[in-house]
């Protein structure tokens, strides 16, 4: 199946010289939730702005369904919504006048009945006649969430939705994500809650400084860069590691008392059992066990700084 | 053709209008009564007529274009300068519309408003001089070309400016002085020949005479000479809004 969004060598020279994109390409699967992870001033703002119109390129192009997200503007705008990061709100209309308006601009007739089922999926429908600037902040981007969806758009774009929301209304906002993914709309989030990435997202794509550094499906990626950790804690402390087992990645800690095996999730054979066998030939005994296996965040952070 | 962002974006601003309609309508008219008590009745006793028509209903056609003028630039240029300082433009650049859509929706609005009001001081004058309008149409078409011109130039002001100080510079140094200046309540012909002829360099002078003529078929200039420069500073400005958004000046990077 062709892909929904295909971003070709994407490059943006700021005026001023900075280069915030530099070849950027990726595709983006109809009806999957992708999240852009990357690190401030990765270049995951400018690429939104880019296809969402905002921006201009330097050089490359997006399409969405085969459509040139400049030469066929009114097409590809007409299918997105984006939430942007700032809380960039009329403070003056009411939440209701500030929905219709957004449904307006983008070219739909009114329908009352969508609203209203927004502005209630959102948590807002008792605050519809009440001025944007009597908003709390969670409200806001509540009410942000609802102006990009109030033209039914089939591509969502979230900047960092999550940030100044408070957990409990996280979690629901999430749930709304997750609906709208379920109805068939593809989303494109930038988080710097790289759990909530790790919780939501099909796919992973990490930016650094303007380059794509990796685009995989999140299990896969995880499996692929993940890491496991085997901490032994050790019923008498030791001043070295054997050197029987120094083949091994052992790390001993500075008591003496745990001992921590690391390997990679996709080694076939990890040699626990003779790491085990050894130790308790060397006559070392074990108290406790405890395995830990990387988050999404300790992959991101390798990444990152691997290729800083 | 995205009508219905036209219509969105022409009722956001009117509503914006009607939400201080208080301040929006009031003021310019309490000002108005206060021209023509000052001017009308103070002046008046002494200039009684202008070139055979009473000073008072001289003053109305200038006074008009005073407010037609100012209200048409500050109208149209907060309407675009406030999504910009506010940031509220993202949603605008990245919605499905053209740039002739924003603009006709963002100047619509702005001359709509304009107009308006003109209409609502030539009825406020109405209660303290005689007025008679020897060319209603041509009265109604220039009001119409003012008010759309100068929306447009305040729309090119809202695009330029980055911060109110900036915004309400050019209306109150620029605009002001040439209406004042430019026979709102004079004929240029009371004037030494030397600054007749300096006055003829004040485009604002072309619009408040054909204005005038409309009334009283009495002008400073001559009425075609009116209308080419009303249409030349249509163009000017068109070309300004065109250059800015084939740019993307002060609103895409």
């Amino acid at each position: 199946m062709a892909p929904l969004i295909s971003i070709d060598r994407l490059t943006k020279t700021y005026d001023g010289g900075f280069q915030a994109l530099k070849g950027v390409s990726m595709t983006i699967e109809k009806g999957e939730i992708i999240a852009l992870l990357g690190p401030n001033g990765a270049g995951k703002t400018t690429m939104i702005s880019i296809i969402c119109g905002i921006a201009r390129a330097t050089s490359g192009t997006v399409t969405v369904d085969g459509d040139d997200t400049v030469k066929d503007y009114r097409k590809t705008r007409a299918r997105i919504g984006l939430v942007p990061q700032e809380l960039t709100t009329d403070q003056f209309e009411t939440v209701h006048a500030t929905v219709t308006y957004s449904r307006g601009l983008f070219g739909k007739r009114p329908k009352p009945e969508y609203i209203e089922w927004v502005l209630k999926e959102l948590s807002l429908w008792e605050k519809r006649d009440e001025k944007v600037g009597t908003l709390s902040g969670g409200m806001k981007r509540r009410l942000l969430i609802a102006k990009a969806l109030s033209h039914e758009p089939d591509i969502l774009f979230l900047d960092e939705p999550s940030a100044g929301v408070d957990v409990s209304l996280r979690k629901d906002m999430w749930n709304t994500v997750r609906k709208l993914r379920e109805s068939g709309v593809t989303i494109i989030l930038t988080t710097h809650y790289i759990e909530e990435a790790e919780e939501m997202a099909d796919r992973i794509a990490v930016i650094r400084n303007g380059e794509i550094i990796v685009v995989e499906d999140k299990a896969e990626l995880m499996r692929k860069l993940g890491q496991k950790d085997i901490t032994l804690t050790l019923a008498k402390p030791i001043d070295a590691i054997p050197e029987s087992v120094s083949d091994y990645n052992l790390t001993l800690s500075e008591d003496g008392r745990q001992l921590t095996y690391s390997f990679m999730t996709t080694s076939e054979r990890t040699g626990i059992t003779r790491l085990l066998t050894t130790l308790a030939d060397e006559g070392i005994r074990f108290s406790d066990v405890d395995t830990r296996k990387s988050s999404l965040e300790d992959i991101f952070v390798s990444l990152v700084e691997e290729n800083a | 053709m995205n009508l219905l962002a036209v219509w969105a974006i022409y009722r956001y601003e009117m509503a914006r209008w009607f939400r201080t309609l208080f301040q929006s309508v009031v003021s310019p008219v309490v000002s108005t009564s206060l021209y023509f008590v000052v001017f009308g009745a103070a002046i008046g006793s002494r200039i009684t007529e202008v070139e055979g028509v009473s000073y008072g209903a001289f003053l109305v056609p200038g006074v008009i274009m005073l407010n037609l003028l100012t209200q048409s630039v500050t109208n149209a240029a907060f309407g675009i300068y406030f999504p910009k300082f506010v940031g509220t433009i993202y949603e605008i650049l990245s919605a499905p519309i053209s740039y002739f859509e924003i603009v006709l929706g963002y100047v619509g609005a702005a001359a709509t408003k304009a107009t308006i009001l003109g209409l609502i001081i030539l009825a406020t004058a109405s209660l303290f001089v005689d007025l008679h309008i020897a060319h209603p149409f041509a009265m109604a078409a220039f009001l119409l070309l003012t008010a759309i011109t100068f929306s447009l130039l305040g729309f090119i002001i809202g695009i330029w400016a980055d911060s109110f100080e900036k915004l309400q510079i050019v209306p109150l140094l620029v605009i002001t002085p040439l209406v004042f200046l430019g026979g709102s309540f004079y004929s240029i012909s009371m004037l030494p020949e030397f600054w007749q002829k300096v006055t003829l360099f004040n485009p604002v002078l072309y619009l408040i005479s054909g204005f005038r003529w409309s009334f009283y078929e009495i002008s400073d200039v001559s009425v075609t000479v009116s209308l080419a420069m009303i249409g030349l500073f249509l163009v000017i400005c068109m070309s300004a809004v065109w250059w800015i958004f084939r740019t993307g000046y002060r609103l895409k990077s």
